[in-house]
């Protein structure tokens, strides 16, 4: 079996973040690292493939030359090779254009399953699951805390606010996993050794016959991006003996909140 | 005039509040159709008071046994045949997949977590946990936009509401992720988190005894939040979790109590009309957007304010 996981390179949220002239996440401004919750996706990943027969894990990422540093993180932690697909053309791909890029690469690598996270951490949208899926014509079974394969089933546990759930899908089948499936595993010396002799392919858009792409290509534009002011910070009491309690009550009074 | 898609969220067969505040803002846009997955029952009255010209019920059993995909077909097939000038969607895990899939579906760009939309499809979105806010267009297709609880007041004008049955053609494609079983959970009988006009929110600084966060939240009618560190720890259940994972909401006021605000939290509750802080630590960054911090252990302020709201409202 072949699994690909999802891996985004994203300014680090500790970081100034901060947008560039053209309106795109500026790259530079802030360190970049793989997104922690495609560390969750890698992990669930990684567990299919010890508890399975013969499981290859494809860690793969769209984004610029720094973006490779997220498929090293994903082969150190155990992944068996990287696609990092990168190309000048792709600067400013919006959701729809980024589906379209990385549909093409899954069809290309030809997995039976595709593992992400549940939404970046930089964009946030959440939605880029659905779209491969949608794409790809594949089940979508996402956000799960939650993970295995049995056979040619994927099953997943997932929380709605309601209920809990339990599907289960034919493979081949999109996952996305959650926060809440298990702490990822962090690399073990051996594994970084190890990760430095493994195969990491480029591909550009020619290589995936794609050829529009980047923010001519998009389907949405950023007309505006600013900076907002911090909130000004109010007023700090200590507590003692129960004044804590009363500015409290007092505030929550004056506000009209009771 | 043009009409606008509007997916409507029916809970326990009453209107959620930001579906009413969706259909507000889908006003400006034209004149809103709303879709409701199942029966509508007393809410389509509702929905047309807000604002709906008619409400279109897909009752698909497809649409509950499997994830997702059907009810984009579903919406797809409605857009096909109503030509709407937009799509809008709440910004629920769910629905934001809905929408991703129907925006392939048209070939169309999609917005996610608007927290405005203006008439001409003008969307604004606040990101990295709120420190910037990005306005920008969908430039091809029908846009699709899913928007966030309180981007807008509701505001009742009232429309006819008629209510049709939509029969939609699901695929066996789309009936790939089956829900092979499901078990419901206990309601907590305190307000809806996101839609909530006050929540009490507690962290890794009550120690795991929730109980205090509980008693001001329920003598303020607030609902109940909760840190990461707060849910990981298995002091309360994930579905209460506010933050980057969790639950994005933007009462008139939040408690933080024993929380430190981490970026990550901030980003689920940074747009709060006010803020109210009790940490040990007069350090932690949670004091940096308060209006009120205090300084003191939840522990001891928290019982007493609850005690002393008590004696106010007597
Ligand atoms: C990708 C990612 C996503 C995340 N998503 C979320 C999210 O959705 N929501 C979220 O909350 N976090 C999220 N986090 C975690 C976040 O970074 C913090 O770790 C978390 O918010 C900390 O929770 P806390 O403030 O309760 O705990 P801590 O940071 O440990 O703070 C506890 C605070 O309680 C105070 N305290 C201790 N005892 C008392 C007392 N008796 N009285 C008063 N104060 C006391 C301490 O001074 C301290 O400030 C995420 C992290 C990552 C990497
Ligand atoms: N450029 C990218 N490269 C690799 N994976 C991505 C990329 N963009 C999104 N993803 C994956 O899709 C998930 C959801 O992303 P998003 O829809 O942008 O929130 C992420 O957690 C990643 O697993």
């Amino acid at each position: 079996m072949k699994i690909v996981t999802l891996v985004k390179y994203v300014p680090d949220a500790t970081g100034d973040r901060e947008f560039a002239d053209d309106n795109t996440v500026d790259r530079d401004a802030a360190d970049g690292l793989l997104s922690e919750l495609d560390e969750y996706a890698v992990e669930q990943a990684l567990q299919i493939k010890e508890a399975g027969d013969d499981v290859e894990v494809v860690a793969l990422t769209m984004g610029d030359d720094d973006a490779s540093d997220a498929i090293k993180k994903a082969l150190q932690m155990g992944a068996d090779a990287g696609i990092h697909v990168c190309d000048d053309d792709i600067h400013g791909s919006d959701a729809m254009v980024t589906s379209k890029i990385l549909a093409a690469a899954i069809e290309k690598i030809g997995p039976d399953l595709v593992v992400t996270g549940m939404s970046s951490t930089d964009g946030g949208m959440g939605v880029m699951g659905a779209m491969l899926a949608e794409r790809l014509g594949w089940a979508q079974v996402t956000m799960g805390s939650e993970v295995s394969v049995d056979g040619g089933t994927v099953k997943l546990k997932r929380d709605t606010d309601t209920s809990t759930q339990h599907i289960e899908a034919a493979l081949p089948a999109i996952v996305s996993v959650t926060d809440q499936s298990g702490e990822a595993r962090y690399p073990s010396m051996k594994n970084i050794m190890a990760a430095k002799k493994k195969k990491v392919d480029e591909w550009d858009l020619d290589d995936l016959d794609l050829e529009d792409a980047g923010m001519e290509a998009s389907y949405t534009q950023v007309t505006e991006t600013n900076e907002r002011p911090p909130k000004e910070a109010g007023r700090v009491v200590t507590d003692e003996d129960g004044s804590g309690a009363a500015e409290l009550v007092e505030f929550l009074s004056a506000g009209k909140y009771l | 005039m043009s009409n606008v898609v509007v997916i409507a969220e029916v809970v326990d067969g009453a209107v959620t509040k930001p579906t009413l505040e969706l259909l507000t803002i889908a006003r400006r846009i034209g004149e809103p159709i709303a879709v409701v997955f199942g029966t509508a029952g007393d809410a389509a009255a509702k929905l047309g008071e807000y604002g709906a010209a008619k409400v279109l019920e897909v009752a698909d059993a497809a649409c509950a046994e499997y994830l997702v995909a059907p009810k984009a077909e579903a919406v797809h097939q409605i857009v096909q045949a109503n030509d709407p000038a937009a799509v809008l969607f709440p910004s629920s895990i769910e629905s934001k997949e809905i929408a991703a899939r129907v925006a392939v579906k048209l070939d169309s760009g999609l917005i996610t977590d608007a927290v405005d939309v203006q008439a001409d499809g003008t969307a604004t979105q606040s990101v990295f946990a709120g420190g910037w806010s990005v306005t920008g267009k969908v430039t091809t297709g029908t846009p699709v936009i899913t928007v966030k609880p309180n981007a807008a007041d509701p505001e009742p004008a009232a429309a006819a509401g008629t209510v049709e049955a939509f029969t939609a053609t699901i695929s066996d494609a789309a009936k790939g992720a089956k829900v092979a079983s499901e078990e419901p959970k206990a309601a907590s009988g305190r307000p809806e988190l996101t839609g909530a006009g006050i929540v009490v929110s507690g962290g890794r600084g009550t120690g795991g005894d929730f109980g205090p966060v509980e008693a001001l939240a329920d003598e303020l009618g607030a609902a109940v939040g909760a840190s990461r560190a707060a849910v990981d720890s298995g002091w309360y259940p994930h579905a209460y979790q506010v933050g980057q994972t969790g639950k994005t909401v933007s009462p008139q006021l939040y408690v933080a109590a024993g929380i430190s605000g981490a970026i990550q939290h901030r980003a689920g509750m940074q747009t709060s009309k006010a803020v109210v802080a009790i940490n040990k630590d007069e350090e932690a960054p949670i004091f940096e957007m308060s209006d009120l911090g205090i300084v003191g252990d939840l522990h001891t302020v928290l019982p007493a304010a609850s005690e002393g709201v008590k004696q106010k409202k007597a």
